[in-house]
């Protein structure tokens, strides 16, 4: 932040206070004091409202580290971090470098279809590849069928083996284009120049990918690991929508997990622990990445 | 510098196919909410033999999309009009008026934009409960509106920071107050920050779905992705019915997105970098 603005003679310096207020508290109100409420009641055995209200310290968090099936839900999180944040990371690179340093002319109307996914509720989302993976009508089985590939097909979304993948990828299809005109972009903040110079000196064009273009994408890459991996370990509606965390739980993620155990089944002292887990991770995690971008280069990130 | 045709034509083809695997799933939703069930079984990405709205009048009467339609509105409208009021008076608070504390508040304002809804849905769940506000508008606008002033405020202080000091110093010159200076001199020129602004919380509370999930039981009171995702549990094997549906709640943000794709691909941007 700048430094603080000088005050008008005479003025109070509480003029700002009048107008944080409102927004302020609202936001005290509906946000803040939740979070901190979380907090606290994942220190107690907390049943249905106003029953079994007692402390328990630490005991929800020795709990949960025993819980198998929270544990399976974290770590189905962490799958989801390759399809939502590695994957779509990489074909974004992937893309901007054969692209962006070049003007193509008609670029702004693939740049919206790109960023389609990106606008549209993800329950939506959710209706499309449950259709598309439909075991019988589905265009994916359909479109296996026509290039000879019948012994793949399969009820994806109902298969133990295949629904993570499946649940996975549909992430993908909706971050990639996030991340290709991030990428994008920020290449057009590379001076031209740096590839003519390492062209004459010999560099292949792997070496340029390296030695320019990664280091040039430091702060956008850093955005798109914090965006793409918070998505990753907060999904929820997407889950709601095509598998509701089965089948069994090989599906299940810790947003719907918490959902089904403090608000499904009112237990909500150990559902605000994994709540709290769940924030600390993602909490830390941006700090974390913001921490390393920003060590690097000195971009107001 | 310029490409030839041999190097331009296969970046083209790349770029076109990386475009077709977005535009193909929704292409097909949207042809399928056109026909019956019959004909998508068996020709899924085809147009329409005969175009029929039938999907989408069922949808918006027998499937109560009307109603969720109606609750949706409502509750992006005044979320959309508080937060953004509120975040211009906050943001200017920060950006350009005395306020001791700043940094700590700033940083306690950053703290929401950073966290996710799961981490205080408990809590509000059990109050809106005890305050008998579940399963009214109040229940899905305000933890709405607190959350997007959190975004909004940091979004409107970069901008107030932004804007040139001579300006509010020849006001200050010409004799206007704060509030003055804020509506007459700087919102006019704030427009840009503000469109962004506005279609972003217009699309997060427009899609926004675990509060609305858990606020709300009764079914007059669903916004549009609650009332889509109950109706694919009813009417699971209805293909084309859901497709309508879904077009139904996907319509309004594709229609602003296409309109103010500008604002929105910078603010998506520039937001996730303030993040």
């Amino acid at each position: 932040m700048k430094s603080q603005t000088k005050r008008r003679p005479g003025e109070s310096r509480w003029t700002g206070f009048f107008y944080l207020v409102p927004a302020f508290l609202i936001y005290l109100l509906f946000t803040l004091i939740p979070i901190a409420d979380t907090v606290r009641s994942s220190f107690y055995d907390w049943g249905a409202l106003g029953k079994s209200n007692t402390w328990v310290g630490l005991g929800n968090y020795a709990n949960l580290l025993k819980d198998s099936v929270f544990l399976n839900a974290f770590s189905n999180n962490l799958v989801f971090i390759i399809f939502y944040s590695i994957i779509p990371i990489l074909l974004g690179l992937f893309l901007s470098s054969l692209l962006g340093r070049y003007p193509l002319p008609g670029f702004t109307f693939f740049r919206t279809v790109l960023f389609l996914p990106q606008v549209i509720s993800m329950v939506v989302v959710g209706v499309i590849w449950r259709w598309m993976f439909h075991p019988t009508t589905g265009p994916v089985n359909l479109f296996l069928g026509i290039i000879g590939l019948e012994h793949l097909q399969q009820a994806w979304l109902g298969s133990f083996q295949w629904a993570l993948s499946a649940v996975g990828s549909v992430g993908s299809w909706v971050q990639y284009g996030f991340c290709m005109v991030l990428f994008l972009a920020g290449m057009q903040r590379i001076p031209e120049e740096y590839y003519e110079a390492s062209s004459l000196d010999g560099a292949n064009e792997l070496q340029q990918f390296f030695y320019i273009t990664f280091p040039g994408l430091k702060s956008e890459i850093g955005v798109a690991l914090i965006t793409t991996i918070i998505a990753a370990l907060r999904v929820f509606d997407l889950v709601y929508a095509t598998t509701r965390g089965g089948p069994g739980e090989s599906t299940m993620v810790t947003g719907f997990l918490i959902y089904r155990t403090a608000i499904l089944n009112n237990n909500i002292g150990y559902g605000a622990a994994m709540a709290t887990v769940l924030t600390i991770v993602i909490l830390s995690l941006s700090l974390l990445i913001r921490k390393l971008m920003t060590d690097h280069t000195n971009e107001a990130v | 510098m310029t490409l030839h045709w041999n190097k331009l034509i296969p970046r083209y083809l790349v770029l076109i196919v990386f475009m077709l695997i977005v535009l193909i799933p929704i292409y097909g939703a949207l042809m399928s909410a056109f026909k019956s069930n019959v004909e998508i079984a068996s020709s899924p990405f085809s147009i329409p033999q005969t175009w029929t709205l039938e999907n989408f009048h069922q949808a918006w009467t027998a499937g109560k999309f009307n109603v969720f339609f109606k609750n949706s509105v409502i509750v992006t409208t005044v979320v959309v009009i508080a937060s953004v009021f509120l975040s211009t008076l906050s943001g200017y608070a920060f950006g350009q008026l005395p306020l001791p504390g700043r940094s700590i508040l700033f940083t306690l304002m950053l703290v929401g934009y950073m966290v996710p809804f799961e981490a205080m849905v408990i809590p509000l769940y059990n109050w809106m409960g005890v305050l008998g506000l579940r399963n009214t508008y109040w229940a899905l606008i305000l933890p709405q509106v607190g959350l997007s002033v959190s975004f909004g405020t940091l979004w409107m202080s970069t901008f107030f920071e932004n804007t040139p000091r001579e300006l509010t110093d020849a006001a200050t010159i010409d004799g206007c107050s704060r509030w003055q200076t804020l509506w007459l001199i700087l919102w006019p020129l704030s427009k840009p920050a503000t469109t962004t602004l506005i279609v972003l919380i217009f699309m997060w509370t427009w899609n926004e779905f675990l509060l609305a999930l858990v606020m709300v039981q009764s079914e007059a009171m669903r916004t549009l992705p609650v009332g889509l995702a109950f109706f694919q549990g009813r009417y699971t094997s209805n293909l084309s019915l859901m497709a309508a549906g879904a077009i139904i709640v996907a319509l309004p943000t594709v229609l602003i997105y296409i309109l103010f794709q500008r604002f929105f691909i910078r603010g998506m941007l520039g937001g996730a970098i303030k993040g």
